[in-house]
C-alpha cells in the first residue's frame, strides 16, 4: 500500500508520538514572545497538545521561516484532511482528525449536520425548510448547538429548477451549500448560483469523474467522491481526481442504511483505520454519511422512518463520520444527534470537574436556603440552570467529589458526611446565614441522618432532580419553626 | 412535532422475521402526544465547558500541491486490501445460566465475550457471540416515566409475571431481578424474603437470570450470601460487587458464596479502569476470571456517556493488547439513559414528545456503547431493545440482511 507520495519528507508521525524537541527545532527558536508564551519550548509544547495552533507564532508566517514552516505544516498535519466549504462566518472545516479513539488525543472539527432540500419544493415551502433549518437550536449546558449546513438535491433532473433552487437557497440563508446531482450539467447550474458561496459538490462517481472534476477546479470547490461500497473503486477515483489537481475531497463510501448497514459500518471503520494508523494519504479526507438513505425504503410510517435515521446517523456519528446529509427535522431525532456531537468532541483530556467552593445565586440574605452538591460538570451546570431558570436567591455549595456525580459520589464515598463536614468548615458557611438548614440532593438521601449528626445542622433532603427545586423551595422554604 | 402515521402497510418483503419495523410502530403509536407545556431552559453565559474545536488545529494543511502536469483521460487504478490488526489478547468467555445438565434449570444459557478484536471493527472478525439483552424486574411497584410504566403497568407489583411477560412478549435473553425493595433506607426486606423472590423469578422463567441488589455493601452481601445458596448451581450473575464491599469487609463472603455454589459476579466500578483492575485482582483471590464480569458504568447521553463510551474503548483495547485484568465481557445498564431530562421531561414542542425521545434515548445509549464493546445489555423500553436485537442482528455478519440494491437518494421524492 502507498503511504507517502512526498519522498522528501520523513516518515508521517501521529500526533502522540510528536515530541515538542520535534516541533521546538523547526522554530525561529528566538524567544520573541509574540505567541504570548515565555518561550519557543513552551510554544511547542502546547503546539503538540494541541492547546496552541502554528498561527499563534507570526514570526513563521514570514518569508524568512517558509521552510520551516512548510516542514512544521507536514509535521502536524492531521493525517485525515481538513476540509473547508461554505464562506462567511457559517463556513464549515470538516475532517481534520488527528486520531482513530478519541482518547488518543481529541476529535477536531465536530461532525457536521446538513438537512435537505429539493428542487421540486415550491419556494415558499422551501424557505419555511430554511428557516426552520436555521432556527433549530438546543440550549445545552450553556451552548447553543445547531444544525451547520443545507443540501440541495436535484429531484427534477432540470438544471433551471435547480439552479432556481439554489438561488433561493443562497438568498435566504448564509449556510454552507452542498450540491447535490450526478449530472454535471445539474451541478454547473447550481454552481452558476452558488459560486461566491464555495458550496460543497456532490458527487464525482465512476461515471462523470471527468466533468466533475473540471466544474470543482473551475470554480475551485470540494467536490464528493461516491461509490456504493466498493473500497478499490473508492481509491481509485481519489488517486485520479488527486491527479487532477484536486485535494479537497470528501469521501463517501455509500451509506446503506438497513440491509447494507454490516457494510457500511466496517467501510467507515477501514477507512478511517488505514488513516489514522496506517497514514495511508488516499483515505485520509473527511467521510460523509447519509442517514437521509433510510428514506429511499419509502414503504414504512413516517415513524418508524425517523426512527431509522436517528439510529443510523447516531451509530456514524460514533464511527467517524465528519458530515452528515440527513432529512428529519424532528426534535426527537436532531435533539440526541446534536448532544451526542458535541460529547463526542470535548476534550476527554480535559477534567470532568468545576472548581469546588460557593456559588451565590441571586441576592441571597441571612435566611436564604443553602443548597449543596458535588462537582461534576454536567451536575453543576444542570443545577445551576434549574436555579437560574427559576430565579432563586440561594447560596449553593459545590463539594469536591472529584468529579462524580452525586449518585455515583455518594456510592464511591466522595461525597458523605464527612466530606460534608469539610465543605461546611472550609467555606465558612455559618458566615453567609443565620439558620443551621442544609439541603442535600434527594440522590444522597441516605446521607442525611450521619451529616445531621456529623454536622450539627438540619439536613433537608431536596428533590432527586434538581428541576424540582421551585417547586421544593415553595413548599420546604422559609422551614417552618419547629425544624429552625 | 411528528405527525403520527395513520395508514401503516407491511413491508414488502414479509419473509424477513427481523423486519421490526411494524413492531415498532406499534409500539410508538400506542403512545399519545400530550405534552405542550411550554417548557424552555434558559441557561446564562457558561465558559467553563470548553468544547475542544476552541484550539483545534485549523484547517492547515502542508501544500500538498497535486501536481498539475497533465489531466488522466482514464481512471488511475488502485487496488485495496483490509486492515487486518491482530492482538495478543482476547475477552474470556462467560456463560450465564445452568442447564440441568450442569446443576442448574434453565432451559438455555447465554454466553458472552470471547471477543479477538475490537467490536465490529474488522470484516474479516464478526462477533464470537452477539451481545445478549437482559430486560429489568423490580421487586416492588417503582416511579417509573410514563411511557415505560404504560408497558408494564399490569406486572408491576407481580415480579414473576413481570419476567415472563419480558421473556414472552418483548424477547428477553436474560431477566434482571433488582431487589430495590432490601435497601434498609426502603423497605429493607429480609436476605430469606429477596431469596424466594428470586425463587419465583427462577420458576417463572427459564432463561438465565441476573440478580441485582440495593447498592449497600453491607446488606447486598448478605442478601447475596442468601440467594446464593438457594439457587446453588444456576450460575446467577450477582450484580453487583464493588470496592465499597471490600471495604466493609464484605467482599470475601460474597466472592466466597458465588464460587461455592456456583454463581458469576459482577465487578462494578465508576469509571476508572485502576479501579476496575483493582477490584478484578481482589476477586481473583476466591473466584475463577471467567465467573467475572466488569460493570465500567453506564451513563446517560447528555450526562457523561462519552466517558462511558471512552471508558469502554480504552479498557477493550487495552485487553486486546495484553492486559488480562480487564479482559472480561462488560455490560451496560442502558437503563440509565433514562436519568437524562431529555428522557422524561415535557419540553417545547420543536423537540418532540418524550414518548419518542425517552424510547430513542435509551436505544442510541445502548448503540453506542454496543459500537464500544458491550456484551450485555439491561434494558426496559420495548422499541429499545427491538431495535437493538436489529442491529446486533444487521451487524453480526456479512449478509446477515440480503442487501438490497442501493437507493438513489440524492433523485428521490421523500414526503
Amino acid at each position: 500500500m502507498t503511504v507517502m507520495t512526498t519522498s522528501s519528507m520523513p516518515r508521517k508521525k501521529g500526533i502522540r508520538e510528536i515530541s515538542p524537541i520535534d516541533v521546538y527545532k523547526l522554530l525561529p527558536k528566538t524567544n520573541c514572545q509574540e505567541c504570548h508564551e515565555s518561550n519557543c519550548m513552551a510554544f511547542a509544547t502546547k503546539l503538540v497538545n494541541g492547546e496552541l495552533v502554528l498561527t499563534d507564532c507570526p514570526p513563521l508566517f514570514t518569508g524568512e521561516y517558509q521552510d520551516a514552516r512548510d516542514a512544521l505544516l507536514h509535521l502536524l498535519a492531521p493525517p485525515v484532511r481538513a476540509v473547508t466549504f461554505g464562506s462567511g462566518a457559517q463556513q464549515c472545516t470538516i475532517g481534520g482528525k488527528h486520531v482513530l479513539q478519541r482518547h488518543e488525543f481529541t476529535y477536531h472539527n465536530p461532525t457536521a449536520i446538513a438537512i435537505d432540500v429539493d428542487d421540486l419544493m415550491p419556494e415558499e415551502e422551501l424557505r419555511a425548510r430554511i428557516n426552520r433549518i436555521g432556527q433549530f437550536t438546543y440550549n445545552y449546558i450553556g451552548r447553543n448547538l445547531s444544525l451547520n449546513a443545507v443540501a440541495i438535491r436535484s429531484i427534477s433532473g432540470d438544471p433551471s429548477a435547480f439552479g432556481r433552487a439554489a438561488k433561493a437557497v443562497a438568498g435566504s440563508t448564509g449556510l454552507p451549500i452542498i450540491l447535490c446531482s450526478t449530472d454535471p450539467v445539474v451541478i454547473r447550474a447550481g454552481l452558476a448560483e452558488t459560486r461566491d458561496r464555495r458550496p460543497l459538490l456532490y458527487a464525482a462517481t465512476e461515471k462523470n469523474w471527468k466533468e466533475m472534476a473540471d466544474l470543482a477546479l473551475a470554480f475551485h470547490v470540494p467536490l464528493v467522491v461516491r461509490t456504493n461500497g466498493d473500497l478499490s473503486l473508492l481509491r481509485t477515483l481519489i488517486r485520479t481526481l488527486n491527479s487532477c489537481g484536486l485535494a479537497d475531497l470528501v469521501l463517501d463510501p455509500g451509506t446503506l442504511a438497513e440491509d447494507g448497514l454490516f457494510e457500511t459500518i466496517h467501510a467507515f471503520t477501514a477507512i478511517r483505520t488505514a488513516a489514522c494508523r496506517d497514514f495511508d494519504e488516499l483515505f485520509g479526507h473527511p467521510l460523509l454519511g447519509v442517514p437521509l438513505a433510510v428514506w429511499t425504503g419509502g414503504e414504512i410510517s413516517m415513524d418508524v422512518l425517523k426512527w431509522r435515521e436517528a439510529v443510523t446517523a447516531s451509530m456514524l456519528l460514533s464511527r467517524y463520520a465528519d458530515i452528515l446529509i440527513m432529512h428529519s427535522l424532528d426534535g426527537w431525532v436532531l435533539l440526541p444527534q446534536l448532544i451526542w456531537r458535541f460529547n463526542l468532541y470535548t476534550d476527554p483530556r480535559k477534567p470532568v470537574s468545576v472548581e469546588s467552593g460557593i456559588r451565590i445565586f441571586g441576592k441571597p440574605d441571612k435566611n436564604s436556603p443553602v443548597l449543596i452538591t458535588t462537582n461534576y460538570a454536567l451536575t453543576f451546570f444542570t443545577v445551576e440552570s434549574d436555579i437560574k431558570a427559576a430565579n432563586l436567591d440561594c447560596f449553593l455549595l459545590v463539594v469536591d467529589s472529584g468529579g462524580l456525580s452525586v449518585e455515583s459520589a455518594v456510592a464511591g464515598r466522595y461525597f458523605s458526611a464527612d466530606s460534608i463536614v469539610t465543605a461546611l468548615k472550609d467555606m465558612q458557611a455559618e458566615t453567609l446565614v443565620n439558620h443551621r438548614i442544609l439541603i442535600i440532593p434527594g440522590l444522597a438521601a441516605r446521607l442525611s441522618g450521619e451529616t445531621e449528626e456529623a454536622t450539627g445542622w438540619k439536613i433537608l433532603v431536596g428533590p432527586k432532580d434538581s428541576s424540582g427545586l421551585p417547586q421544593y423551595l415553595k413548599e420546604h422554604w422559609p422551614p417552618r419553626s419547629d425544624t429552625a | 412535532m411528528a405527525k403520527k402515521s395513520k395508514e401503516r402497510q407491511d413491508p414488502a418483503d414479509g419473509a424477513d422475521v427481523l423486519s421490526l419495523a411494524p413492531r415498532i410502530l406499534e409500539l410508538l403509536e400506542g403512545v399519545q402526544q400530550l405534552e405542550l407545556e411550554n417548557f424552555s431552559m434558559e441557561i446564562g453565559d457558561l465558559d467553563l465547558f470548553i468544547p475542544s474545536q476552541q484550539y483545534s488545529l485549523p484547517g492547515l494543511s502542508p501544500t500538498r500541491t497535486p501536481t498539475l502536469q497533465q489531466k488522466p483521460m482514464e481512471l488511475v487504478r488502485e487496488s485495496y486490501h483490509p486492515h487486518t490488526a491482530s492482538y495478543v489478547g482476547h475477552i474470556r468467555e462467560v456463560t450465564l445460566g445452568a442447564t440441568k445438565a450442569d446443576g442448574g434449570s434453565r432451559a438455555r444459557t447465554v454466553t458472552i465475550g470471547g471477543s479477538t478484536a475490537p467490536a465490529y471493527a474488522d470484516i474479516l472478525i464478526p462477533p464470537v457471540h452477539p451481545p445478549a439483552l437482559s430486560l429489568d424486574v423490580f421487586d416492588m411497584p417503582i416511579t417509573l416515566p410514563r411511557v415505560l410504566r404504560e408497558h408494564v403497568a399490569d406486572v408491576l407489583d407481580d415480579p414473576a409475571e413481570w419476567a415472563r411477560m419480558n421473556v414472552k412478549k418483548f424477547g428477553a435473553d436474560i431477566i434482571t431481578i433488582h431487589l430495590m425493595s432490601t435497601d434498609p433506607l426502603i423497605k429493607d426486606t429480609s436476605p430469606r424474603q429477596a431469596a424466594r423472590t428470586v425463587e419465583e423469578i427462577l420458576q417463572a422463567v427459564d432463561v438465565p437470570v441476573i440478580v441485582g441488589g440495593c447498592g449497600d455493601p453491607k446488606k447486598d452481601a448478605s442478601v447475596f450470601t442468601e440467594v446464593a445458596a438457594m439457587a446453588a448451581g444456576e450460575r446467577l450473575l450477582l450484580n453487583s460487587v464493588t470496592l465499597d464491599m471490600a471495604e466493609a469487609k464484605t467482599l470475601g463472603t460474597v466472592a466466597a458464596a458465588a464460587r461455592d455454589n456456583g454463581h458469576l459476579l459482577l465487578a462494578f466500578t465508576g469509571l476508572e479502569l485502576n479501579n476496575a483492575k483493582e477490584l478484578n485482582r481482589r476477586l481473583y483471590e476466591y473466584i475463577p476470571p471467567e465467573q467475572i464480569v466488569m460493570d465500567l458504568t453506564t451513563v446517560a447521553l447528555g450526562y457523561g456517556l462519552e466517558y462511558s463510551f471512552t471508558i469502554h474503548e480504552r479498557a477493550r483495547y487495552a485487553a486486546l493488547m495484553g492486559d488480562t485484568e480487564l479482559a472480561h465481557p462488560v455490560i451496560s445498564a442502558a437503563t440509565n439513559a433514562w436519568a437524562a431530562r431529555e428522557a422524561w421531561m415535557a419540553m417545547s414542542p420543536e423537540y418532540g414528545s418524550r414518548e419518542l425521545r425517552g424510547p430513542v434515548w435509551e436505544t442510541l445509549n445502548a448503540i453506542t456503547l454496543l459500537l464500544a464493546g458491550v456484551d450485555l445489555f439491561m434494558m426496559m423500553h420495548p422499541a429499545a431493545v427491538l431495535t437493538l436485537k436489529d442491529i446486533i442482528h444487521r451487524l453480526g455478519s456479512r449478509g446477515a440482511v440480503a442487501a438490497s440494491p442501493a437507493h438513489d437518494w440524492v433523485g428521490a421524492r421523500i414526503s
